[in-house]
């Protein structure tokens, strides 16, 4: 089983995690049209290689944050968590 | 089977990816259209992707009307394939379950039913007392963790030899004119004034006005090459096999809440498939969590098999769409053409998609039968949901 580094417990099986995908920005949805929208909802980069992407400590610390983890091979770099305190806000 | 060639300055079509998809539209550009200048290229062998690495379930008990219609089409090809190609395919329709162990799946398992009925498909949901009696085998009782309420019932459904399939459709193509070429890869893909005019390979430059991406799991990279977004996210899809024994299983038996479905071949083993693991990954090696989550799933619905052995496992790629419909036709570069976002059950769909993009690429013109999985339709908001029947059940 692949280990995500969670930035608050330290390296986790990949079982306690939800995963979250791809680390894209979102626009604000009220300044966009739908095909902008569904642009940022639909179309990933699914690349080969290094990646950073979104995961939530769903039997831990409960908290979303990124990791950098090569498609490639599944190996992963350190965890960062992300800048807010509330699960909600950061959820897609 | 097929014979090797020095690759050609130039085609009238070039297909990427000698899978059944891939091979099967080449087949068909030269049987039904007679257009034969036609190379296959994979990066790898024919057959080494999905079309290679499935379960072979072969089923058209979908949840759409278009899902329905297009399934039931390659089913019916299904039949006579072995005929049409002069190749022993061993399709055997031996009966499709799936399981249901709550109300909500009886629920979309009955709406299944009742669309699957209106375009003729024969599909019902049966009980508990009639599962028994197809496989004797499952514990239908009351306690288990999940007990068993019901199940769709699809009599066509069935499995195929997988191999045969692919080595069938490249062996009719040959003889037909159609140049397979194995070890070359796809680099680039060049266009001019948003038309497509040939690809870069690792053995040199082929030009042509139709390239087909028929390249699965590997879609998204491919897609890329030449411009195009698709809304796809690779995920590794597991399977094993045990050792074989005598026959006892005859129908196809899946499960969706327990995430695991079950086949014997003709040869007596059981194949076992599940969800895809949960992260995106172009990454085909096996796990242990599969394989013990797997046993521990199907001992609850056959206790009886806890003594077979595990002979081998594997993984392969499979091109998750948003709606877990596929993606057929044109791009916004004119000349190229996509055969994509197959995920979990694009083994089954082979002889008719590659049918229809086949008539696409010789009238120009989109098949009614495809018209609904454009690519047009993710940032139209046409989504063409299929989760409720494919998900886990391939
Ligand atoms: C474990 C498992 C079980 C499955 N079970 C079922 C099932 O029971 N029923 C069902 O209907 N479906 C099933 N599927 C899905 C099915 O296998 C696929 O949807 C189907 O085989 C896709 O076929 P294809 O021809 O589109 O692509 P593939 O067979 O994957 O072929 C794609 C080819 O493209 C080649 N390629 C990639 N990149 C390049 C490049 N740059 N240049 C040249 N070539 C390239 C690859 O080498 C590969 O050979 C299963 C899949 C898996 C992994
Ligand atoms: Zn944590």
């Amino acid at each position: 089983m692949i280990r995500i580094p969670c930035p608050n417990c330290g390296p986790r099986n990949s079982s306690e995690f939800s995963y979250f995908g791809e680390l894209g920005s979102r626009p604000a949805p009220d300044a966009v049209d739908p095909a902008h929208w569904r642009h940022y909802l639909y179309d990933k980069k699914n690349p080969a290689g290094w990646t950073t992407e979104k995961w939530y400590h769903a039997s831990g610390c409960r908290k979303f944050f990124a990791i950098e983890r090569n498609t490639l091979t599944n190996d992963v770099k350190s965890g960062r968590p992300f800048g807010v305190e509330s699960s909600s806000e950061e959820s897609s | 089977m097929w014979r090797n060639f020095e690759l050609e300055k130039s085609y009238d079509v070039v297909i990427i990816g000698a899978g059944v998809h891939g091979l099967a539209t080449a087949y068909y550009l030269a049987a039904n259209h007679g257009i034969s200048k036609v190379a296959v290229v994979d990066k790898g062998y024919v057959g080494g992707g999905g079309s290679g690495r499935n379960t072979a379930i072969l089923r058209s008990n979908y949840l759409t009307p278009e899902g329905v219609r297009f399934y039931d089409r390659s089913v019916q090809l299904y039949r006579t394939l072995a005929a049409d190609l002069n190749f022993n395919v061993m399709f055997a329709p031996r009966g499709h379950l799936t399981l249901a162990h709550n109300d909500s799946s009886l629920r979309t398992m009955r709406w299944r039913a009742e669309v699957n009925k209106l375009q003729g498909v024969d599909s019902e949901v049966i009980t508990p007392e009639e599962i028994k009696r197809l496989v004797p085998f499952m514990d239908v009782s009351d306690d288990t963790r999940y007990p068993i309420i019901g199940a769709l019932y699809h009599p066509p459904g069935g499995i195929i030899r997988h191999d045969a399939v692919n080595w069938g459709y490249a062996r009719a193509g040959d003889r037909l004119g159609v140049q397979i070429h194995q070890n070359t890869e796809v680099t680039g893909i060049r266009t001019e004034k948003g038309r497509v005019s040939g690809v870069s390979t690792n053995r040199g430059e082929i030009g042509a006005p139709i390239v087909l991406n028929c390249t699965a799991g590997w879609a998204s990279l491919v897609s890329a090459m030449a411009g195009v977004k698709l809304p796809i996210i690779t995920h590794p899809l597991q399977a094993a096999v045990t050792e074989p024994v005598k026959m006892f299983l005859d129908a196809v038996v899946v499960s969706g809440s327990l995430h695991v479905y079950v086949s014997q071949t003709d040869r007596g083993e059981l194949v076992f498939g599940a969800s895809t693991d949960p992260y995106a990954s172009y990454s085909m090696r096996g796990s242990l969590e599969f394989t013990e989550e797997l046993a521990s799933h199907v001992l609850e619905l056959m206790p009886s098999i806890a003594k077979m052995r595990v002979l081998r496992q594997w993984a392969g790629l499979c091109d998750i769409t948003p709606d877990f419909s596929p993606i057929m036709g044109i791009t916004e570069v004119e000349g190229f053409l996509v055969d994509v976002g197959w995920g979990t059950y694009g083994f089954k769909a082979g002889p008719a998609a590659a049918e229809a993009m086949a008539e696409l690429v010789a009238t120009g013109r989109t098949p009614q039968l495809i018209a609904a999985f454009d690519l047009a339709r993710f940032a139209e908001g046409r989504l063409a949901s299929e989760r409720g029947a494919a998900a886990v059940g391939h």
